[in-house]
């Protein structure tokens, strides 16, 4: 149930933000007012359907122009799109990548083709906050042109999300730019097929591996509003939570993990003992579900 | 357990501030004017 629940509302998000359907007569991108809103998960505004902007294109844009706006005598410095992160970070922690990212959507419907599956070792979780710090913060902000303009490192050189729903519908409406494809668009194009071919045999590989904006959401894990709860007096460790975990998290090492995205899979689908649950605001939630006991 | 969950809520009251304060200073029109133009470097054109 809860697992039909989520696809619906992943399949929602999906749609409204990306609902700008007028775009095969426009040519263009929609470029109303919401597009000032930043969406909880990895959208591509350039998208042509995107009715909202993508949260980490918008934080590498306002860091990659630090130097420009403050000659202006503005002060952005990306407080506006930190401030929507870190609200959806402390209420919910990781929860977006679940239930709202379209990209996170992608990669759970490909890993459905029947394969063989294949496991990443743990110590590959951690390079996306190498991407957070490089691509996403330092290099924007730091590599600038002789007018202090940086630019945006992730977007233009790994994000896979762009190249899918931005690139490649763009140069289908646009004839005129297919003049001015080169290295750069090839390499995005081969950087996506790896992905879409690592998807079949992977769990969420870009969200494990590289997403920065995971990694941004999942520094809230630990302290958010809602949180996961593990129950050590009733797990068996029977490893079920973690073999039906879209995102391969140890449960029953430590609830909260960076990786967990609160799918509730875990909880609802995994656990027959009644070993997780999770709490808001400290408070626990009950739970009408039959339980075995370890006993 | 108490301070952990101290530490979300004073986390939320400090996003809340840096929303509030981005928005002050215009930052939600500086984002609107680059997510409505076709970003090329985004879609790998330079």
């Amino acid at each position: 149930m809860m697992f039909v629940l989520r696809r619906w509302i992943q399949t929602a998000a999906t749609a409204l933000s990306n609902a700008y359907l007028l775009f095969p007569f426009t040519r263009n991108i929609y470029q109303g007012k919401l597009k000032s809103v930043c969406v909880p998960g990895l959208n591509c505004y350039s998208c042509p359907a995107a009715t909202g902007a993508c949260p980490l294109g918008s934080l590498q844009t306002m860091l990659a122009t630090v130097r420009p706006s403050a000659k202006a005598g503005n002060a952005h410095i990306g407080l506006y799109v930190l401030g929507i992160l870190g609200i959806i970070g402390s209420l919910v922690g990781r929860m977006p990548c679940a239930w709202l990212c379209p990209f996170g959507l992608l990669q759970e419907l490909i890993h459905k083709i029947p394969s063989r599956k294949i496991e990443i070792p743990y110590w590959m979780i951690y390079i996306k906050y190498a991407f957070l710090a490089f691509f996403v913060v330092l290099l924007p902000l730091l590599v600038v042109d002789g007018f202090g303009y940086g630019t945006t490192w992730f977007c233009k050189y790994v994000c896979p999300a762009g190249t899918l729903e931005a690139g490649i519908p763009m140069l289908i409406l646009q004839p005129q730019l297919r003049e001015l494809v080169g290295w750069l668009y090839a390499s995005k194009v081969g950087i996506l097929l790896i992905f879409l071919t690592l998807m079949v045999f992977i769990r969420r590989p870009f969200c494990r591996i590289v997403c920065p904006l995971g990694a941004i959401y999942s520094l809230f894990n630990k302290v958010s509003v809602f949180r996961m709860v593990h129950h050590p007096d009733k797990c068996v460790l029977c490893k079920e939570c973690y073999n039906h975990c879209p995102m391969g998290v140890r449960f029953y090492e430590g609830a909260n993990q960076p990786d967990c995205i609160r799918c509730l899979k875990c909880m609802q689908e995994s656990c027959k003992f009644g070993a997780i649950s999770y709490e808001i605001a400290g408070l626990p939630v009950a739970l009408k579900k039959k339980t075995t006991s370890p006993l | 357990m108490e301070h952990t969950r101290k530490s979300g809520f004073f986390l939320l009251l400090l996003f809340v501030i840096f929303l509030v304060i981005g928005i002050n200073t215009e930052e939600v029109a500086a984002v609107w004017e680059k997510a409505v133009n076709i970003c090329l470097s985004c879609i790998g054109i330079e």
